[in-house]
């Protein structure tokens, strides 16, 4: 493809007023597809159970090629010839911000152990040295103080990204982030920007406790004037960064304590992705799965079984929370005519619940059957490991569950 | 650091002080353990016996636990003498390295007490019959500052009654009058400057009115009409402007504190020669955002001024179920913040209390807290009968006799600078032109149906279009079923 990637200053596409569903919609020169995507050796390493590397039909195979020099990134399949460098979703995260930084002097950080000693997931790493300690502040321990300090400091011009050590603390700050940032620039008439962003790590990890296991998506999802995204993979956590970064309005990104560690190359080129864009991990024909951060790989997972079923699942990663990429989603299930959501958070209230219902308003005729929606259940997350485990939808899940829908 | 006098003539407190014990530093020493911090000061009397310097010197040896304990005076039979009930100088001359700085020990298990043994004095210009007090310093102000705060506190007065009586009239749904506080409204204003950001409560239009938002402006945002600088979305009194710098009102309590630290946070990265303020009432100052924002402020080094309204009520609940500690200005040195105690319904006292905070704060980048104590005349809102939980004559006392605005009269016409023509003038112009705006502010047309989806994104996504869209079909297709004046 001739702009394989998005242009430097796009970064939201230029909305028209005409019917949201219309394929010209869309400004943005290209979406980077899934065939150049395949390039990559993708390596999930942090979840032992996820630990085949994925390489779907249309990559070329190379051979071995005994190079005299070794290769960079420790790969053995011809990995001078590929662009691009290998790293982990957290230094991803790290270098997206890092560059933002550089390229605005208004960007900075706060949060609790932001500052030299990194973050508490590493992704702050080296930034206050390199950037000085006013722009990676130490914070107190008071979320709500330091979150709205954040939005003070963005009324009157940066650009702060404010980290919650753990999504679950944000809770502490939903007064901040319902009451002002998301309504500040409205009840202000449009006089106050909060071009802030809110990041930090969430889901159901290992044997974390119930309350460091929260999934705040569900619920922030109503504050009306924020932007919810969610990152799976280094490529997107980068691009993701960088977007909510040089938006104008609060964007919540939420990344997975799980999903720190995995490892992918990515571009050397800047890139920024749009943040109301859905990805599709996998296209196909009988079944479109939806799902986001780190259920898509219990979906990957479950869509190899499928695969060697005989079914062919469309796997979608949806991305954008917060306003859903209804258009995606909509075409997907003009498509397939069925739709599995797979979801980390809870059955009441959470994405899914919403997404069940936005398909359902708008995609009601190209329904076969009812939307199927994956949750964990309503409990607190246990700490033994077992009973955690029961709480998180799992791949063999997926399969009854797509089993059913097919049926 | 010695105590400096500035040019004013304002004695500011050496930082490294305690108020009330006194110290003198005197030997830099280096710690034996493997400390982070520079120095440990100590106190060494001029002359020190044998034992003394022995018992110091092995004490230091011991930990810190040994010492807490009376084994201390066990362990060191022969030094009976000077047991620790002499409390000699010799005996306090411990400290401890703990993380944060060294500590002095003492054997005597002292608890200080919940309350002062006074109360912390309060800064007083203009005595309750406009006269300045003997031996005062105060910031000295011109004849034109000094009448155009007198005006600007008049039309402040004029526009809450008047404004007022709109509600009581149903004109407007709601509103909240700043009388009794007038000085606090109009003299810090004035002391600020034009850069300086605002982040109110709800109770300072008096600053907004000062810094030249117009009588016409203020009845659009009551009346909520597409004049609004807020696009009618906010409740009356929410006033914001970005243009003087105002910071658009939420009726969260105490959430713009924060929002003041970061804008001074912001304002430092930028090296601006301006800093942050924020007002709150005695109420504000017990939400979790006021201590944490005053905390953050002392640790960050912000330039920001934190103003409390102490008015004596957060609605219907008095102080004394508010808080117990010595008001407000008894927080600030808890968390390292400077801070200074002033007479509210004084204007002299509050504009050079504030000129001077600000000064400090700007150039040395610190935090002040200045506790303004004043008497909340009005009700808390339209919403409020406050004779119901407070006697009538109490509120008619602090009208009358403490009225921050007639006795600022007193000093100005004292000055030659105000009479009595000038004064009847000013009141009759005033009732015409706010009896003016009102009117001209009900007849204007109310925000259209767009802006009710507008500005929540920079730009509308699809879903709001949507919702727009259906609702715009619906009242263009039912056009009864909906007040006439919507604009589609």
């Amino acid at each position: 493809m001739a702009t394989l990637f998005q242009g430097l200053g796009i970064v939201t596409p230029s909305f028209s007023s005409s019917n949201s569903f219309d394929s010209n919609n869309f400004l943005i020169p290209s979406r980077r597809s899934l065939s150049e995507r395949r390039d990559g050796i993708f390596v999930v390493r942090s979840d032992a159970r996820v630990s085949q590397t994925l390489k779907t039909g249309a990559r070329k195979h190379e051979l071995l090629v005994p190079n005299a020099v070794a290769t960079k990134g420790g790969s053995s399949v011809a990995s001078t010839s590929k662009p691009g460098h290998e790293l982990l979703l957290f230094e991803a995260l790290r270098e997206g911000l890092e560059e933002e930084m550089e390229r605005d002097p208004c960007v900075c950080v706060m949060g609790e152990d932001v500052g030299h000693y990194g973050g508490s997931y590493k992704v702050t790493k080296g930034l206050a040295t390199k950037f000085g300690d006013l722009r990676v502040l130490d914070t107190p321990i008071a979320e709500n103080a330091f979150t709205g300090m954040g939005i003070g400091a963005a009324m009157t011009g940066l650009r702060p990204v404010v980290e919650g050590m753990n999504m679950g603390f944000l809770l502490l700050a939903f007064n901040q982030i319902s009451n002002n940032c998301g309504m500040l620039h409205y009840t202000s008439g449009g006089q106050f920007k909060i071009p802030i962003v809110i990041r930090g790590p969430g889901g159901v990890g290992r044997q974390l406790g119930a309350e460091h296991s929260q999934r705040l998506e569900s619920y922030f999802q109503s504050i009306p004037g924020i932007q919810m995204v969610a990152c799976s993979t280094p490529y997107n956590a980068k691009g993701l960064m960088k977007a909510a970064i040089r938006s104008e309005n609060p964007v919540i990104l939420f990344e997975h304590v799980l999903l720190y560690n995995l490892k992918e190359r990515i571009p050397d080129e800047e890139y920024v992705l749009s943040l109301e864009e859905a990805e599709m991990v996998r296209p196909g024909e009988h079944v479109t799965i939806l799902t986001y951060s780190r259920m898509r790989y219990h979906v990957m997972q479950a869509a190899k079984t499928l695969v060697n079923k005989g079914y062919d699942p469309e796997v979608i990663d949806i991305r954008s929370l917060k306003p859903f990429d209804l258009y995606t989603i909509g075409n997907s299930v003009k498509k397939t005519h069925r739709v599995l959501i797979v979801e980390e958070c809870m059955r009441t209230g959470g994405i899914g619940a919403s997404l069940t219902a936005a398909i359902t308003e708008n995609f009601h005729d190209y329904l076969d059957a009812p939307i199927v929606c994956l949750s964990s259940q309503d409990v607190p997350t246990p700490y033994a490991g077992t009973l955690e485990e029961w709480t998180v939808v799992q791949p063999a899940q997926i399969v009854t569950a797509v089993e059913q829908l097919c049926q | 650091m010695s105590p400096i006098q500035n040019s004013k003539g304002i004695i500011i407190p050496d930082q490294h002080s305690a108020p009330n014990v006194a110290y003198t530093t005197v030997i830099f020493v280096s710690s034996q353990t493997m400390s982070k911090f520079v120095s440990i000061f100590f106190r060494l009397k001029s002359n020190t016996n044998f034992a003394d310097s022995l018992r110091r010197t092995s004490l230091r040896n011991l930990n810190v636990r040994n010492l807490m304990h009376n084994r201390y005076s066990v362990s060191f039979p022969l030094l009976c003498p000077h047991r620790c009930s002499s409390t000699t100088a010799s005996i306090q001359d411990q400290t401890i390295d703990f993380p944060g700085g060294a500590v002095e020990f003492i054997p005597d298990m002292r608890f200080i007490s919940e309350s002062p043994k006074a109360r912390i004095p309060c800064y007083r210009v203009l005595d309750d019959n406009g006269q300045p007090i003997l031996g005062h310093n105060f910031v000295q102000i011109s004849k034109e500052v000094a009448v155009k705060m007198y005006t600007n506190m008049v039309t402040l007065r004029s526009m809450d009654t008047i404004f007022y009586e709109a509600q009581r009239q149903g004109r407007i749904s709601f509103y909240v009058t700043a009388i009794g506080e007038e000085a606090i409204n109009v003299a810090s204003a004035a002391a600020l400057a034009v850069d300086d950001v605002v982040f109110p409560q709800y109770r300072e239009a008096g600053v907004l009115l000062w810094r030249g938002f117009t009588l016409q402006e203020f009845a659009n945002q009551l009346f909520s009409n597409k004049y609004d600088n807020g696009k009618g979305r906010q409740m009356p009194a929410h006033y914001g402007s970005n243009k003087h710098n105002y910071f658009t009102v939420a009726s969260t309590i105490a959430t713009q504190i924060s929002h003041a630290v970061g804008a001074a946070y912001s304002l430092k990265m930028d090296k601006k020669d301006a800093c942050a303020v924020t007002y709150f009432g005695d109420g504000g100052s017990s939400e979790g955002d006021f201590h944490a924002a005053l905390n953050f402020a002392a640790v960050t080094e912000a330039p920001v001024i934190f103003i409390c309204r102490n008015n004596g009520w957060a609605i219907s609940t008095p102080i004394s179920d508010q808080f117990r500690s010595d008001g407000v200005v008894a927080k600030g040195q808890a968390y390292g913040v400077r801070s200074i105690r002033v007479d509210g319904n004084d204007a002299l006292a509050i504009y050079s209390a504030i000129q001077t905070a600000r000064q400090m704060a700007v150039t040395e980048e610190r935090p002040i807290l200045i506790e303004a104590l004043t008497y909340r005349v009005g009700h808390h809102t339209t919403s409020d009968d406050s004779t119901k939980y407070r006697p009538a004559n109490e509120i008619e006392w602090w009208r009358v006799v403490r009225d921050p605005v007639a006795r600022f009269r007193k000093w100005i016409e004292k000055n030659g600078w105000w009479n009595d023509t000038a004064e009847s003038e000013l009141i009759r112009n005033l009732r015409q032109q706010l009896l003016h705006t009102i009117q001209v502010a009900e007849s204007v047309e109310k925000p259209s149906l767009a802006d009710a989806f507008s500005d929540v994104y920079d730009v509308p996504p699809s879903n709001l279009r949507e919702q727009e869209q259906w609702l715009k079909e619906i009242v263009t297709k039912q056009p009864q079923e909906y007040p006439a004046n919507i604009y589609v």
